[in-house]
Order: C-alpha cells, then sequence, then structure tokens
C-alpha cells in the first residue's frame, strides 16, 4: 500500500544547515514534494485539529522516483590483503555461537567471490553444520561439511584447514556446551580435487558472504544470526590438536609466525573498528551496529561490567536484521534558510494516493534563542519506538495494549519489508532483544498524520496549543541537549517537554539537572518520563544503544552478564536502579501503565496554597481537570507518574491535584512493586494515579510536572479552552516572567 | 482458567453496544481471553484506507510474510469492525456458530 517513503540525514538542523532527503517509490515513477510546518499532526477528522503550513522550498514539486534498496544485516568487512589472497595451506577458524542454525546456509569467515567461484568461505551450511567451500576460479567448487548441526546458542570452535600438499579440507566443530547435553562435535576430511584460487579483489567478510548492492557498492548476503569470537586466519594447515590450541591461545600470534590475522573483538568496543591484533595489522570494520560488549565463549560470570574483563567481552553478536544507515541515495539537499522560524517541519511526499513526511526539527543557531521557551522534542525516545513492531508478534501484545490489533498502512509496509530494521522495544529475529534504533532509515510513527498518535504526533497536541494561544516557542531535541548540556538551555527561561521523555542519555539528564539548578523553569507535560538511561555514540551520529537492565516495563528480558552499555561502558536500566530517580529531576514518576480508560485530576489541599495560586487562577475550587481528551477521554492515562519523598521528591513539592477514574487495566509498573498480588489495577490500588506538582528551586527557578502521557492529549478540547490548557498557560505565562521563585521557608 | 460460556451471548450484546469499553468485569475477561487466542488463528483489523476503511486480515506468521485479506470483511466504521473480530474469535474460541 506504500507507494512513498523517505528519510533525513538529519532530524536536527539549524539555519545554514544542509540536510539530505532520501525518497523511494514503490511503483510511481514519480513523486512531489513540498515543505510543511507541523503544527498539530493529529488528523483525526471528528477533532478537527490538523494543522500544517506550506513553507516556499527550492525542492518544491516533481521529482523522478524510484526505488532505493535497503539491505540489513550487520557484518564485519577486513579489505582485501595479499597475505589473504597469497594462501597455499592455510587454517580459518573462529569460536561461533550460533542463534538460528536452522535458517540455511550462514556466512562465518569468507574471502569469495561467488560468481569468479574463487576463495574460501567457512559457513554454516543449510543443515547448521560447520563447511568449508574451495573454488578453482573457473567454476569448480568442493565444498566439504560436518554433516551436524551446530547446537543452537551454545559455543562451538570451528576450524576449517586447507593442506596444500595432501590436496584436503578438514572441518571441524568442537562443542563446549554444558557438560550434561549431547555433545555436538564433529569433523571430516575430504579432498579438494584441485588448486584453489583466491579471491583476490574481495574483501574477507565475517557473519556473512561478500555480496554486491544493487548499487554497486560491497554489500553482504546469507547473514549469520549469533555471536562469533576470536577469528583467526593461519598461514598452514593445523591439525585438529594444533587447531584447537589455537583457539584457546588469546595471544597466538606472538608465538606463531604463522598467525596471518588473530582479530581481538574486545579492543574498541563502542566503535565500528576491528582490530587485528597480529603484527600485520589487518584492521577492518563493523556494518550495521552488530551489538558488542557480549559475552564470548570464554566468560566466566565472575565479572559483569565488559570494561572489568574485557578478554571475556571479545565476541560480537550479529543479526540478519540490524542496521544503521540504510545508505541511499540523495534526492536532493535543502539548505536550511537563515530565517526559517525554528519549529517542527517536514518534506511531504506524495506518489499517487500516498504520502509520507520526513519530519526534522528547526533549532535556532547555537548559543542563540528566538524565544523564551523551548520546546525540548524528545527524539531519543522517537528513535527508541521507530519502527516498533512489538504489538503485532507479542502473544500479550493485545491485553498489555487493551486493543485489537489495528495496523495502520505504514505497520503493513513494516511488516513486509523487514528490511527497515527494528525498534528497541522489539526482539531480533533470533528472539535477542534489540538494542540499536537508528534514524538513518526510513521510520514509521516519527511525524505527523501517524498512528497511534504518540511520541512526536502527541506532542504536536502541545504545538498546536503554542500556537492557538500565541505563545512563542523554539525547538531543540535531545541530540542537542546530549552534544551541548545545560548550555543549549540556558537562554531559555523555561524548558517545555513532549509527552513521553523516557530515554535520557547522562549528558542529557546533567544537562537538564543544571539548568534547572541555575534558575531555569521546566514544564513537564507528559508521562513515564526520565525512566531509561540509554547512550549516544559520537562514533555512531543518529543512533541510541539501550540496555534493558534489571526491571521496568522493558518487554525483555536483558541478556545477563550484559547490562553493561558499548557505547560508553555505563550501566544501563532505569534511572531509579542507578539511585538516581525521576522523582528527583521533576517530582514524579512512573507507577502505572494503561490503555483502555483515562481518568481525571482532583485538586488537592496543596493547589490551593499561595505558591500555587497563580497554576489555579481561573479554576473553579471544585473543578474537575481534564475529564476530556484523546487519549481515553480523560487527561490523566496511557502511561503516569506520582510522587514519591522516599525516591527523591523535594520536600517541598506542592502535590496540586491527584488522578482518579483509573481502571483495572491501568496496572501498577514492575519496578512499583516487590512482588505480585492481587490488587494491580488501578480500581484497587491507590498507588494508581497520576500526580500533578510543583516545586521551586534555591537557583530562582521551578519545576511543574502532570505526569500523565495522556495530557498533551486534552489540551485542543472544545477548541483549546479548557482547564487542563487553562492551567498550561498560567504556568507558562509565569515560567517566562524572569522573576525568580522563592524556596518556601523549612 | 476461565472458560467462556457460549451460551452468555448477553455479553456479546454488552460488547456490541460498546465495544471501545470499558466493560463489566465479566466481558472485560472475556475480552482478554480474545485478545489471547494464539497468534497464528488471530484475525485481525488492517487500516486500508486512512480513517475511512479497515478490513480483516490473518495475522501474519513472521516479519516479511504479505498480509492476507479478507476482502469480504471490508468496514467502514472502525468499530464495526472491532464487533466483527470478537465475533470471529468468539467463534473460534467457543466452537459455537453466532447467528
Amino acid at each position: 500500500m506504500k507507494k512513498v517513503i523517505g528519510y533525513s540525514s538529519a532530524w536536527s538542523v539549524m539555519p545554514g544547515d544542509m540536510l539530505d532527503v532520501m525518497v523511494s517509490t514503490y511503483g510511481p515513477d514519480r513523486y512531489r514534494a513540498n515543505l510543511v510546518r507541523v503544527i498539530c499532526g493529529n488528523d483525526v477528522p471528528d477533532l478537527d485539529i490538523y494543522r500544517e503550513e506550506e513553507i516556499p522550498a527550492p525542492f518544491a514539486g516533481e521529482h523522478p522516483g524510484r526505488e532505493q534498496i535497503t539491505i540489513a544485516g550487520s557484518y564485519v568487512t577486513i579489505p582485501s590483503n595479499p597475505l589473504m589472497t597469497g594462501l597455499g595451506s592455510f587454517t580459518v577458524q573462529a569460536w561461533v555461537f550460533p542463534t538460528t542454525p536452522e535458517k540455511g546456509t550462514q556466512g562465518l569467515v569468507s574471502n569469495w567471490d561467488e560468481v569468479g567461484t574463487c576463495g574460501f568461505a567457512l559457513v554454516l551450511d543449510d543443515d547448521g553444520a560447520a563447511a568449508m567451500r574451495l573454488g578453482d576460479g573457473s567454476g569448480g567448487i568442493v565444498e566439504a561439511t560436518t554433516g551436524k548441526p551446530l547446537a543452537k546458542r551454545r559455543w562451538h570452535l570451528v576450524s576449517a584447514a586447507y593442506d596444500a600438499e595432501a590436496g584436503t579440507i578438514c572441518v571441524s566443530q568442537d562443542f563446549i556446551g554444558p557438560q550434561f547435553e549431547v555433545s555436538t562435535s564433529a569433523s571430516t576430511t575430504v579432498s579438494v580435487g584441485f588448486t584453489p584460487a583466491m579471491a583476490s579483489a574481495q574483501p574477507l567478510i565475517m557473519a556473512a558472504m561478500p555480496a554486491t548492492h544493487p548499487a554497486g557498492r560491497p554489500a553482504a548476503s546469507q547473514p549469520f544470526n549469533g555471536k562469533l569470537d576470536r577469528p583467526r586466519l593461519v598461514g598452514r594447515a593445523l591439525s585438529l590438536t594444533d587447531s584447537a590450541a589455537l583457539g584457546w591461545d588469546a595471544l597466538p600470534h606472538e608465538r606463531d609466525r604463522s598467525v596471518i590475522a588473530a582479530w581481538d573483538f574486545s579492543r574498541e568496543i563502542g566503535s565500528t573498528r576491528i582490530m587485528d591484533a597480529s603484527p600485520n595489522g589487518l584492521h577492518g570494520q563493523a556494518v550495521n551496529l552488530p551489538s558488542r560488549a557480549v559475552k564470548g565463549f570464554n566468560w566466566s560470570g565472575h565479572e559483569q561490567n565488559w570494561r572489568c574483563a574485557p578478554q571475556e567481552y571479545g565476541a560480537i553478536h550479529f543479526h540478519d536484521d540490524d542496521l544503521y544507515d540504510a545508505e541511499w541515495d540523495t534526492d536532493f539537499t535543502y539548505e536550511v534558510p537563515v530565517d526559517l522560524r525554528s519549529g517542527v517541519y517536514a518534506v511531504h511526499l506524495v506518489a499517487d494516493d500516498d504520502e509520507w513526511y520526513v519530519t526534522f526539527y528547526v533549532r535556532p543557531k547555537r548559543g542563540t534563542a528566538t524565544a523564551k521557551i523551548a520546546f525540548l522534542a524528545s527524539t531519543a525516545t522517537y528513535m527508541a519506538y521507530s519502527n516498533i513492531q512489538w504489538t503485532w508478534h507479542e502473544h500479550f501484545g493485545e491485553v498489555a495494549e487493551c486493543y485489537w490489533t489495528t495496523m495502520e498502512p505504514g505497520e503493513v509496509f513494516l511488516q513486509e519489508h523487514p528490511e527497515y530494521g527494528l525498534s528497541t522495544y522489539d526482539n531480533h529475529s533470533d528472539g535477542s532483544g534489540v538494542r540499536y534504533a537508528s534514524r538513518l532509515r526510513p521510520v514509521h510513527q516519527v511525524g505527523p498524520k501517524t498512528a497511534p498518535v504518540w511520541n512526536i504526533n502527541n506532542d504536536t497536541h502541545i504545538l498546536g496549543w503554542f500556537e492557538e494561544k500565541g505563545i512563542a516557542y523554539d525547538v531543540i531535541t535531545d541530540e542537542d541537549l546530549h552534544k551541548e548540556g545545560a548550555a543549549l538551555l540556558a537562554p531559555y527561561s523555561a524548558v517545555v517537554t513532549g509527552a513521553h521523555p523516557e530515554y535520557y542519555t547522562t549528558p542529557m539528564w546533567d544537562g537538564l539537572k543544571t539548568y534547572l539548578a541555575r534558575g531555569g523553569r521546566m514544564a513537564y507535560l507528559g508521562g513515564n518520563g526520565f525512566i531509561w538511561r540509554c547512550a549516544m555514540s559520537d562514533a555512531l551520529p543518529g543512533v541510541i544503544e539501550l540496555r534493558r537492565a534489571e526491571d521496568g516495563i522493558r518487554y525483555r528480558d536483558e541478556e545477563p552478564g550484559e547490562y553493561y552499555m558499548e557505547f560508553n561502558g555505563e550501566y544501563g536500566g532505569l534511572w531509579r536502579r542507578l539511585g538516581t530517580s525521576p522523582q528527583a529531576l521533576c517530582g514524579v514518576g512512573t507507577v502505572a501503565v494503561g490503555f483502555d480508560v483515562s481518568g481525571y485530576y482532583v485538586r488537592k489541599e496543596a493547589s490551593f496554597d499561595a505558591r500555587a495560586e497563580f497554576i489555579f487562577e481561573g479554576i473553579g475550587d471544585s473543578e474537575v481537570i481534564g475529564d476530556f481528551g484523546y487519549f481515553a477521554g480523560g487527561a490523566s492515562g496511557t502511561e503516569i507518574d506520582a510522587v514519591d519523598f522516599e525516591l527523591g521528591t523535594p520536600p517541598h513539592t506542592l502535590v496540586l491535584a491527584s488522578s482518579e477514574g483509573h481502571s483495572a487495566k491501568t496496572m501498577i509498573v514492575p519496578d512499583e512493586i516487590g512482588l505480585n498480588h492481587s490488587a494491580m489495577g488501578g480500581d484497587q490500588n491507590p498507588k494508581v494515579r497520576a500526580d500533578m506538582t510543583f516545586f521551586e528551586t534555591p537557583g530562582g527557578g521551578a519545576v511543574f510536572s502532570v505526569g500523565s502521557i495522556a495530557w498533551p492529549g486534552s489540551l485542543p478540547h472544545n477548541g483549546y479552552d479548557n482547564n487542563v490548557s487553562r492551567i498550561c498557560e498560567n504556568v507558562l505565562r509565569r515560567f517566562v516572567d524572569n522573576t525568580p521563585f522563592t524556596m518556601p521557608k523549612g | 482458567m476461565h472458560k467462556i460460556d457460549p451460551t452468555r451471548t448477553d455479553l456479546i450484546e454488552e460488547f456490541d453496544s460498546n465495544p471501545g469499553g470499558p466493560h463489566s468485569l465479566e466481558l472485560a475477561v472475556v475480552v482478554n481471553l480474545l485478545r489471547l487466542i494464539p497468534m497464528e488463528e488471530r484475525i485481525i483489523i488492517v487500516c486500508t484506507k486512512r480513517h475511512a476503511e479497515w478490513t480483516l486480515a490473518k495475522m501474519p506468521k513472521a516479519r516479511g510474510d504479505r498480509m492476507e485479506y479478507y476482502e469480504d470483511m471490508v468496514f467502514d466504521d472502525y468499530y464495526a469492525a472491532v464487533r466483527k473480530v470478537f465475533r470471529i474469535r468468539w467463534q473460534a474460541a467457543t466452537g459455537v456458530e453466532l447467528g
């Protein structure tokens, strides 16, 4: 059904920047493009709140369209080298931990030319057995296989030795799994019958087979699912005994001059660099974000932090659905005009009866502000969710989301095109959790007119409200905050968050905290915020890493022993488990999740405190707040937060209002309970509520929080004339007044 | 484990009158059970024209599988599609045909 999709080289740009736009069509040979400013992206017809504004742009008009090909699957590539291509007798080996040995031929370590039928290829064959292929360069191929499938999720030392003198290949697989299991060790020796020709022009590829992309650039095919550790190449044929000794030797090149390459994946973790520990320096690159900092074949369990025992974290986990950069050809480049107002923009693509929005964020020039309020777009969270497919592949997806599986056209497209990769909520095809999510690919749900209304599309309820109320604002993003910290926020009187700022890197957290401590103000107009620690990397721009350590609504278990992130070595998981809870930052933290019914807020005694008078101006003493809205009819819903003074809610925090009316299916989150019990739902559990809070900071700043993702969906109700809107306006009018807030007397 | 009582057609009527919920406790349990039938047996809803048309389809077995649509089950009202899914799954769970 999708006929046009696209993505851009960046999400956050500033005036003067160049933005590359990549487009692919499916069927149509032409498409139209124009630039729009996104004001409110919720296009549910009955609401009549959708607004976009066309902006003149040089690229506006018709363009030729064509399908651009994306190839998923992670692998390692080592440039061709005479040491590899001049081989006589040789041995190639690697520790192999297959996760889908049954899926068909998968490359392990190959220097293979399919067209020229030359080189060698160590593979798992169609039966999942270790096999070695050699070619004579003129169509002749011999393949030796052990004939016995490797055991799934068990380590094996896989070796293949070509003996030029004997004219034989010996292939072996040595099982080192648990002692109580049947061994899958096996070996075979076969005659070759010809003198192999080496693949002189091909790179050496690990975890896949060499291939050529339709656009002509090098690529890979037949990707491997699983882990590889210590791949080695030796310039002589090793006996089985010597081969085993090589596999267990951490530094074989120091004693054996015949070692051509001894790749050590524990070096340069956090980068794409693949290092050869041997003096030959046959270094290479990892492509498409395989998972590094993972347990090696020799992991002892004594250490959980890869930085403390890198020698036990020498494996890489490859997946056939990993994707970092789709690497499409650029259709056009947009130079962001110097006078383009800060805001959310999109390149609107139309082909036949289909459309797509390539959404991006225009911030002011670095170090400047054009308004007193900054809207902080939660782009780390948008990335985490990008191309989410969890709900239609998870048995409990419907009862978790309280819905009947309903797929939008964009989701159908993702289902039928798995090459566009996954979100950090999904599992890879081998069942392991996805840890990386990139924006350098077409991403569904990150733009206007997407359903379910979530992330940026929900956040545009706030932008639409800004516009309606004439409140001037700039737009900045999480990536900007990660790079620039508090300096990014310093020019602003107030920061307004989106509905769901869930994922925070340490620099983002520190930047926001410093801004608030120095007198900044924040209106947290969402829920389930500041929950997970994630990481970004200068070496890999446009991607976040996440390790869902311990508990929380994590959708999957994180692999034991792999809780420390690859990008920066930090321990992953919930901020509250790190001793730094969201309650300490914004007053509230996540308590419950539920999607069937939303609640409403009832004022509490603290709302009548003189300190809060400005917030409730024009609101009746007994007025129910937010018993309306887009999200199941209320302002308190989907994912909600409450105070917890033990977890760090500042003692002087005013709990202005709390929500009521939650259903049995709005349930307490795992991080809030030490045990399951029979009162988990909002119909019985008093902890299932959203708290609206306010507190001042010693630096003259203040924080206002609503603790509900549903809150922004209530802003447009009744033409933006309602008490949710009124409270927000009261708060922001005061927050842009630079008169310092004063701390209450203790 | 609860089992759906096929004689409780009053719950079907309750669902038909308010498919979006909230539901009575008895109906909420039934809804959960129908949302937990095996993935390969699930009939789902696909929006085939944004805000205008919904078509029932089989839940795809694996990523990359093409959608299989029921071309005779096309609705111009979302909740009409929801009601149909509820009935199909009720029949599948109870083995009792509904009129």
